[in-house]
């Protein structure tokens, strides 16, 4: 115990190790949380869904954390739900138990200096027969009610502001000016946006008893929480998720690779004969494969399962030129005296590789297998970069891959590289930070060097 | 980074005794034939697995047989020409096509006997010819689609890694004659940054100077249409480079000289180096002969390996900056199923890789005096 402790004591007087363990235990929070919050089959479903599931989100918005470094503030994109409850509404049955009315309020603050892009109301209802009707009305924070509709619903109604022709006429403007005349404040001349708690108010009523109707508001702005790509889908979820896929990948790869290879080299010293001489022709002809081409041809022709490319990465990793050094250490301490001692007891050969030969080693495996995590979370999304990555898993690599073919650096819409990337540095950095900072305290010699 | 020794030393030749220096060559002959069959063997089976891997163990042949029916069918029913034959006509003349298309790739035997062909050309340099991709003249031998795409390769690659091996070495040593100063502890700093590989830099560089700046181009090895003159041509191709040049040589460089500066620091710890400077020798030529002798092999070896590196290419760097180099070339042969491109390229890598390690055990006989040829068995790489 006191050398755990001694050797956390060591630890902390690295800075660059306490960076790393920070980001490292960041990356790994944010992994518990999107697992625990997106189940891995919501996760496919979600990232592999259409405009059904996205319909709500502009394609292409930036980032919503754009407001914060720029001086006109521009609308961020928001929806609301009665059917999970972020749309107030209250229910009032009258005398007839057929009949009862729905009101829906939503009240938000806008700040922004220009005006959204849409608005839209979509209306789903159980009805079997008679319609549901409903009035919309529109509230500005200097006091003015707008009747913006009245109509009926059927099963399934959407309602877009823009495109009401009454609407259009009431207001006196054409389409595309109908946000302006919704959020311009009427007394000033060069058409101000108005700021302040805006409020649009449904008041439906239903004719069956259960017409179960809910409405969903939507606010299409030019923003968009962590930014949406050209299938309109919240970069949040790749984000997220992308996290603990890149670290499982990672941590996996580096201790797969890392443990096998020790295994096979120890093993290898301790037997000797063919043995050592397989693992050493097995070595030469894997130098002579090319890893990426084979990964490569992995993925075009067996399959682009990130569990399978996590396979065969392993499978071409164990046998490096890791192999030869730990071998030369291996064959060093065979010949110690304390092997000796335990060969003179009658320990097992598997006893003595698992217990006095690879024990030894740790100091030159940890810092080498936490050294290696970056290389292996970036081969991810290299993979995915040259379209090789999971077909449904949405990962850190996939943003990369539908950014840069979608030619979002030419386009300008740097937020959909610049996310991603700034995730796999930091997970990069961490892992390498604390890799130097282990080498550096398993290794003495490089201390005064 | 170790010097690796062939074998012990135990049995010295007595020099000037003609039969202990006869002896010696026959060890020393002995010897390399053992590793040259040993390195032939390993590129044999390097070698064959690729082809394996490149087939899917034969399935590839489906694929292909599926879309030569496939197009053969098709381009037959389109044909206005035909639309006079009979049904049965047509039939026999779509299969005598199908027929000959799969003698034309050879899929008429069998994968077995197929592979181990591919296996005999690919030994004997017998490229081949490819069986989808084309060059850019137009031929489909592997060895000019290879040859082609060889210099822009090079030119990315060879720019990219010598300027990091000397840059690198160079900086190391100064950096070793005063380590703990600002600049070293900067290096140490800076060396986790190499965790990224270069296309990641690549793609910050091009957001940065392509799209915000607009100094440097997007990617590609010249401007459309490319300037008529040579000079000018040249000028706009080094333009071109400079961008995946500097990704390929920032996302290693702290890195490689941090290794080395460690390597040269362990080196330059040792009694000798102290004696010498004890003896009053000036710091050049400590540096020279008591620092980088000794490390020779290790240079040399390095720089070797950065040499036949150069021949595979940056596949994802290249993708990314459109750069026709032989890396990009390699992933299109994959998505070809082109397995006489995907195996030309790595028969040249292979057979380079293992001429390379073979010389290099005899060049590590002439640079450093304690390498030996033992008597007994062949020493280990």
């Amino acid at each position: 115990m006191t050398g755990l402790k001694k050797f956390f004591n060591e630890l902390s007087r690295y800075p660059s190790a306490i960076l790393g363990i920070s980001i490292i235990l960041f990356l790994l929070g944010v992994s518990v949380y999107a697992l625990t919050t997106i189940p891995y089959s919501e996760a496919v479903r979600l990232w592999r869904g259409g405009e059904d599931v996205w319909y709500q989100n502009p394609k292409y918005a930036p980032p919503a954390w754009f407001n914060n470094f720029s001086t006109t503030k521009r609308p961020v994109s928001f929806s609301v739900n009665s059917a999970d409850g972020t749309l107030e509404q209250t229910i009032t049955p009258s005398t007839d138990p057929e009949i009862s009315s729905v009101d829906m309020v939503h009240t938000f603050d806008y700040e922004a200096d220009e005006a959204p892009q849409e608005m839209m109301i979509y209306f789903r209802s159980d009805i079997i027969e008679k319609f549901s009707f409903a009035s919309i009305t529109w509230v500005t924070p200097d006091g003015r009610t707008i009747r913006v509709a009245d109509f009926a619903i059927s099963n399934k109604e959407t309602f877009r502001f823009t495109q009401d022709t009454k609407l259009q006429k009431r207001l006196k403007v054409e389409a595309v000016e109908v946000m302006h005349a919704l959020f311009e404040d009427p007394n000033s001349p060069t058409g101000k946006i108005l700021k302040g708690e805006y409020q649009v108010v449904i008041a439906a009523t239903n004719f069956e008893k259960d017409a179960n109707l809910s409405a969903e508001f939507v606010l299409h702005g030019e923003l968009f929480g962590a930014g949406t790509d050209k299938y309109r889908r919240d970069l949040l979820l790749p984000l997220l998720y992308g996290t603990p896929i890149a670290l499982a990948f990672g941590l996996l790869a580096a201790l797969g690779t890392s443990i096998l290879t020790m295994i096979i080299a120890a093993a290898g010293t301790w037997y000797g004969g063919w043995l050592d001489e397989l693992i050493q022709r097995v070595t030469e002809v894997n130098l002579v494969l090319p890893f990426l081409a084979i990964l490569i041809m992995v993925g075009t022709f067996y399959s682009r399962s990130i569990w399978v490319m996590l396979g065969f990465t392993i499978l071409l990793s164990i046998f490096s030129g890791a192999i030869k050094t730990y071998r030369s250490i291996f064959m060093q301490s065979k010949e110690s005296s304390y092997i000796e001692a335990a060969r003179a007891y009658g320990a097992s050969s598997g006893r003595i590789i698992f217990s006095y030969l690879i024990p030894r080693m740790i100091p030159l495996l940890i810092p080498a297998l936490v050294s290696s995590v970056p290389s292996f979370v970036f081969l991810e999304a290299s993979l995915a970069l040259l379209g090789l990555g999971d077909p449904i898993l949405p990962t850190w690599g996939k943003i990369f891959y539908d950014a840069f073919y979608d030619g979002a650096l030419y386009q300008g819409r740097y937020y959909w590289i610049l996310e991603p990337a700034i995730l796999l540095m930091i997970t990069g950095f961490g892992f390498a930070m604390l890799g130097f900072a282990l080498d550096r305290i398993f290794n003495p010699r490089l201390r005064d060097v | 980074m170790t010097s690796e020794t062939l074998g012990s030393s135990d049995s010295e030749s007595t020099p000037g005794g003609k039969k202990g220096s006869n002896s010696a060559f026959l060890r020393v002959a002995r010897y390399s034939l053992l590793r040259l069959v040993s390195m032939f063997f390993t590129v044999i089976v390097g070698v064959y697995l690729t082809i394996l891997i490149a087939n899917m163990g034969g399935y590839v042949d489906t694929i292909m047989r599926n879309e030569i029916r496939d197009t053969t069918t098709q381009a037959i029913l389109a044909n206005p020409n035909y639309r006079l034959l009979s049904t049965e006509a047509k039939n026999d003349l779509i299969m005598t096509k199908i027929a000959n298309e799969e003698r034309r790739l050879g899929l008429d035997q069998p994968f077995a006997v197929r592979s181990v062909r591919y296996l005999k050309n690919a030994l004997t340099l017998n490229l081949g010819r490819a069986v989808n991709m084309k060059s850019d003249q137009g031929s489909k031998e592997v060895r000019l689609i290879l040859l082609e795409r060889l210099p822009a390769t090079l030119l990315l690659t060879g720019t990219s890694g010598l300027i990091l091996f000397f840059g690198s070495v160079y900086i190391a040593l100064s950096l070793s004659r005063k380590y703990g100063s600002f600049w070293d502890k900067l290096v140490i700093a800076a060396s986790p940054t190499s965790a990224a590989p270069p296309w990641f830099y690549g793609i910050f560089f091009i957001l940065f100077f392509a799209a915000i700046l607009k100094v440097l181009p997007f990617g590609g090895l010249v401007d459309s249409p490319s300037p008529d003159n040579p000079l000018d041509y040249g000028l706009n191709v080094l333009k071109h480079l400079i961008l995946p040049a500097s990704a390929v040589i920032v996302s290693s460089i702290f890195i490689s000289i941090y290794n080395w500066r460690t390597f040269f620091l362990i080196y330059s710890s040792e009694d000798y180096v102290e004696m010498a400077k004890a003896k009053g020798l000036n710091a050049r030529d400590v540096e020279r002969r008591y620092i980088l002798r000794p490390t020779l092999p290790t240079i040399i070896t390095n720089f070797a390996l950065l040499v036949i590196g150069l021949w595979t290419g940056f596949t994802i760097t290249e993708t990314v900056f459109l750069w026709p180099g032989l890396g990009i070339t390699l992933f299109r042969a994959i998505g070809f199923y082109d397995t006489p491109v995907i195996v030309g390229s790595t028969i040249i890598y292979a057979y380079l890789l293992a001429i390379t390690v073979f010389l290099l055990d005899f060049v590590y006989a002439l640079v450093d005096p304690r390498v030996k040829v033992s008597s007994g068995r062949g020493g280990s790489q």
